[in-house]
């Protein structure tokens, strides 16, 4: 099984330490993971703004780098999002179905694809909120949400579940986006400002040390917010934790 | 697994248990017990609050493009309103989730009610040729206007041949979008709004800021200042259940005196010609049943085929729109009362056109529920008033720029596309979807500001070509420049300055530590 | 052209494309384990109504005297006489000063506590909605079990007026706090007859 790494831009530039937990993780687990060196962007920064035109090299570059494998795996649910419903700039030829096919996010790659059951190498005794990236969410199905009249599945909690000492706590509004949405953080700061202090306040009052995502941009966003306001609430991405990470 | 509590003692759960006050206010059930019905948490907002001044909605900038940031800042600035507003619609959401979850057949009748709507609207010129020839046959005089001053001519006529000069109405968004009240003003003819919501809105000469709560808006304060300077009562009376007995006591004479009633439509029939109007106030009923004339404004869009299909959506409306299993009044128009004449306008006013468009043509499904702005966390804490449109929201998002590109090229961007709203949208309207259309629509078009568009070839450029992507953002200083704009925006340097902190630029990006570790290193890339 | 011809011109030319069939609409099972009337006086009263039975209130005239004190009581129902003649009403307004309304339900719905009302029931449309209060006469035969079944009844092709009553006039429209005799009557009190 080839394994392409796809490392999303803003993780290459701000979080490089969560994507060295992705690879660790992901070799930890048995695959032969390849890094395509020339990779950049998946697109979504100009067609989240409607800009699709100018998305084509960068979706094109995608393919190109990842033609080949048998699954690519990134640790951002709103990349992979953009990479399997809307990578619709470039013409649709069989290979660039096949490489938007095969675009997974680590947590569904860990859950359906591995059915990872234990993470012997991992402890976390804190008290955790997940965070759900929307895109994530309802956009790739990370977990059932709270609108749809259905059993209810999560496959980041499943997968945290398995880790020594973990806690969860549930925030109010479990599900409601934190406001960083792409474009719209600096678009509309204020509104997307208040939304990401609501969140972080939310998972405060509901006694969480730790927000975890699969999706550090929201997280990024929620630190900000989070810091301004001198919430002393702390973050970390999923593949971190299951890594084996200490607080 | 269990699922997050979230459906449970709703009110106990709040973001903001600060702004919401401790007793309960709305009415009690015949046990004596707190009665739990539509968006009501039913518990005041605090005493201090009284004093805020309500934040006002988009500037009117003629037909330059409308500014909902600037608007929606202001929102947020009044702590108050803002925090009040996203409890009590948020707890709209909860309990739309309550009663829809209470249905086993719940997905299968949204399933049902998005086929059904999409049937219709594909062969819409039977239905409404269907819908006519029925309600001709019942004696309703049928009328159609392509547009809005063709809708508010007709409606004019109407009235002077019957020599109505007081019209008294009930809640109809069509009306709102046609320019309705303005005109009618301008020939001399008095309009009375007879839904509270739409009354203090008129009051004060606002537009309604939700579909189903056109004052949701305002604080009880608001409210008393509007009826004080309008209809003289005391402006310091500000208890709930007086400030509707005040618009009662003053609606009713005109109620009684009216020459003429209009009411708008959430069904239209095909197969018996009726009318349905759901209301929870029943003015829809004494608008139609008081005086001698009454005309239903409907667009063509309303219309569902039989009463077995008319079933399902009104099992869904209340539901999703309030939490109840109805609303208090579901109203059947089919027939004048002998000696009364009963007229239906149907308006097209760019539905038909709106049909044609391939990607949004399924936003004429809506049924008015208002279900994607109450769950929407952007519209919460924005306020409908913010969008400048008559349709606001989510929905308003995705119909208002049919009705005018230029004027609403901001409106897609005011989302986070997070797709909440098409989850609740009971005929599965792909809301979110069209709003990522419509942002490409508006960048083709050249809609969007030209330094974002310049900024966006800038970085389609550097990403598609991965040395220079290298370059720009190994430099330590140059990441925060060269970042997507979706993290920092460099021209407009919006990211701090309202309330969140800048990242720090770390040492070495993921390019350099695998560069360093796996090809210079020794494992093998 | 006229508008008519135009609209249904454009609507047939921009129609979408595709099958679109009409879905078929099935009976759905409603769990109502309570039987229709505890369901129905249930539905009801979380809707803001109550209903009595007619062995509790015993001579519906008495017990309205004594439960509103009314000035006026207007009757639709032949056995309860009010003291405003309903067929000597010319026009709607006239029913303005009524106090207390009593009419009998076509149907009742179990599912949401509703009563449904035509022109038949009514006599005067407005009877029911400019009274202060509105008394239901309801036989306990007539209550279905949900909406889709009230919808099966031909008054619906038949009648120039139909209605579902679902508690009295509400809203909530000021923060949201829900007040009841919004602009129609203040309450609404079913009389069941079993």
């Amino acid at each position: 099984m080839r394994v392409g790494l796809f490392i999303p831009c803003y993780m290459d530039a701000l979080e490089p330490e969560v994507g060295v937990a992705t690879l660790e993780l992901l070799e930890r687990l048995g695959c032969t993971v390849e890094y395509p060196y020339d990779q950049t962007c998946c697109g979504q920064p100009m067609t989240n703004t409607g800009c699709h035109q100018e998305a084509i090299g960068a979706e094109a570059l995608f393919t190109r780098n990842f033609s080949g494998f048998d699954y690519i795996v990134a640790p951002s649910g709103s990349c992979v999002h953009q990479v399997r419903v809307n990578m619709t700039s470039i013409a649709q030829t069989e290979e660039v179905i096949r490489v938007r096919k095969n675009t997974f996010e680590l947590t569904e790659f860990l859950h359906d694809i591995l059915h990872v059951t234990k993470f012997p190498w991992a402890r976390f005794e804190h008290k955790v909120g997940i965070h759900y990236n929307c895109n994530s969410l309802r956009g790739i199905g990370l977990a059932s949400p709270s609108e749809i009249k259905a059993p209810f599945f999560s496959k980041p909690k499943a997968l945290l579940e398995k880790v020594a000492g973990i806690e969860f706590v549930e925030p109010a509004r479990w599900d409601e986006c934190c406001g960083f949405g792409g474009t719209f953080c600096v678009f509309d700061p204020a509104v997307s400002v208040k939304m990401g202090q609501d969140k972080v306040a939310d998972h405060a009052r509901a006694g969480a040390e730790y927000i975890v995502s699969a999706d550090s941009s929201c997280l990024l966003h929620q630190r900000g917010c989070a810091t301004h306001i001198g919430n002393p609430i702390k973050f970390m991405h999923i593949a971190q934790i299951l890594n084996g990470a200490a607080a | 697994m269990s699922a997050p509590q979230s459906q449970d003692a709703a009110s106990s759960k709040l973001l903001h248990p600060e702004v919401l006050g401790d007793h309960f206010e709305g009415a009690h059930d015949a046990d004596g017990r707190p009665l739990v019905h539509a968006e009501a948490t039913s518990r005041p907002i605090r005493e201090p609050v009284q004093q805020e001044p309500q934040p006002r909605g988009a500037k009117d900038r003629g037909h330059r493009p409308v500014d909902p940031v600037e608007a929606a800042g202001r929102f947020v600035t009044a702590t108050i309103h803002e925090k009040a507003h996203d409890e009590r619609l948020w707890d709209g959401r909860l309990r739309r989730d309550a009663a829809a979850h209470a249905l086993p057949e719940w997905e299968a009748m949204r399933a049902i009610a998005s086929a059904t709507k999409e049937h219709t609207l594909a062969h819409l010129g039977q239905y409404l040729a269907q819908f006519e020839a029925a309600a001709e046959a019942n004696g309703v005089i049928v009328h159609w206007a392509e547009d809005a001053a063709e809708h508010n001519r007709i409606v004019h006529d109407i009235l002077r041949t019957h020599g109505a000069k007081t019209l008294i109405k009930s809640k109809s968004m069509l009306t709102d979008e046609c320019g309705f009240r303005a005109y009618m003003k301008g020939v001399g003819i008095e309009v009375i709004e007879t839904d509270l919501g739409e009354r203090i809105q008129q009051l004060d000469n606002e537009e309604p800021s939700h579909i189903t709560g056109p004052a949701i808006h305002k604080t009880r304060a608001d409210v008393a200042k509007v009826f004080a300077s309008t209809l003289g009562s005391d402006p310091t009376a500000d208890d709930i259940h007086k400030l509707a007995t005040v618009q009662r006591d003053t609606t009713r004479p005109y109620i009684l005196a009216a020459g003429a009633g209009m009411t708008g439509c959430n069904f239209a029939v095909a197969e018996t010609g009726t009318v349905v109007v759901c209301t929870n106030e029943g003015n829809a009923d004494l608008s139609a049943n008081t005086p001698p004339l009454h005309i239903v404004s409907m667009g063509i869009e309303k219309l569902v085929p039989t009463l077995a299909h008319l079933t399902v959506f009104v099992r869904l409306l209340a539901r999703n729109a309030i939490g109840t299993p109805l609303t208090q009044y579901t109203s059947h128009f089919r027939a004048p009362r002998p000696g009364t004449q009963m007229h239906y306008v149907i308006v097209d006013n760019g539905r038909s056109a709106r049909l044609g468009l391939a990607e949004f043509w399924t936003s004429l499904k809506c049924i008015r529920c208002a279900a994607c702005m109450n769950t929407c966390p952007v519209y919460r804490r924005s306020g409908g008033l913010s969008y400048g449109a008559t349709y606001s929201g989510p929905i308003g998002v995705i119909l208002s720029p049919t009705f005018d590109r230029a004027k609403y090229s901001a409106l897609p961007f005011v989302s986070t596309l997070n797709g909440s709203c098409t989850n609740v949208c009971p005929v599965k309207i792909n809301i979110h979807e069209q709003i990522f259309a419509w942002r490409r629509v508006m960048a083709e078009e050249h809609r969007i500001p030209l330094a974002k568009a310049e900024l966006m070839r800038t970085m389609g450029y550097v990403l598609a070509h991965p040395t220079l992507y290298r370059t720009a953002i190994a430099a330590a200083d140059e990441v925060l420049r060269w970042l997507p704009h979706f993290v920092i925006e460099n021209r407009f340097n919006t990211w701090s300055s309202k309330g969140r902190d800048t990242p720090n630029a770390p040492k070495q990006t993921f390019h350099s530590w695998w560069y360093q570790n796996r090809i210079k290193g020794g494992k093998s890339a | 052209m006229s508008s008519r011809e135009a609209i249904l011109t454009r609507v047939r030319l921009n129609r979408p494309r595709g099958s679109f069939d009409l879905p078929s609409v099935p009976h759905f099972a409603l769990a109502q384990p309570e039987g229709l009337v505890q369901t129905f006086v249930r539905s009801l009263k979380k809707m803001g109504g109550r209903s009595v039975t007619v062995q509790e209130i015993g001579n519906p005239v008495a017990w309205i005297q004594k439960e509103y004190a009314p000035k006026v009581i207007c009757s639709a129902v032949p056995q309860i006489v009010g003291n405003r003649d309903l067929s000597q009403v010319n026009r709607p307004q006239e029913l303005a000063d009524v106090d207390v309304a009593v009419a009998q339900a076509l149907l009742g719905v179990a599912e949401t506590g509703s009563v449904v009302f035509t022109e038949a029931q009514l006599q005067v449309n407005t009877l029911a909605y400019l009274a202060q209060h509105l008394v239901v006469v309801l036989n306990a035969v007539d209550i279905v079990a949900g909406v889709q079944d009230a919808y099966r009844h031909p008054a619906f092709s038949s009648a120039h007026y139909a209605v579902f009553h679902t508690g009295p006039s509400a809203t909530a429209d000021i923060e949201a706090v829900l007040i009841h005799g919004a602009q129609g009557v203040r309450s609404l009190t079913v009389i069941l007859q079993e």
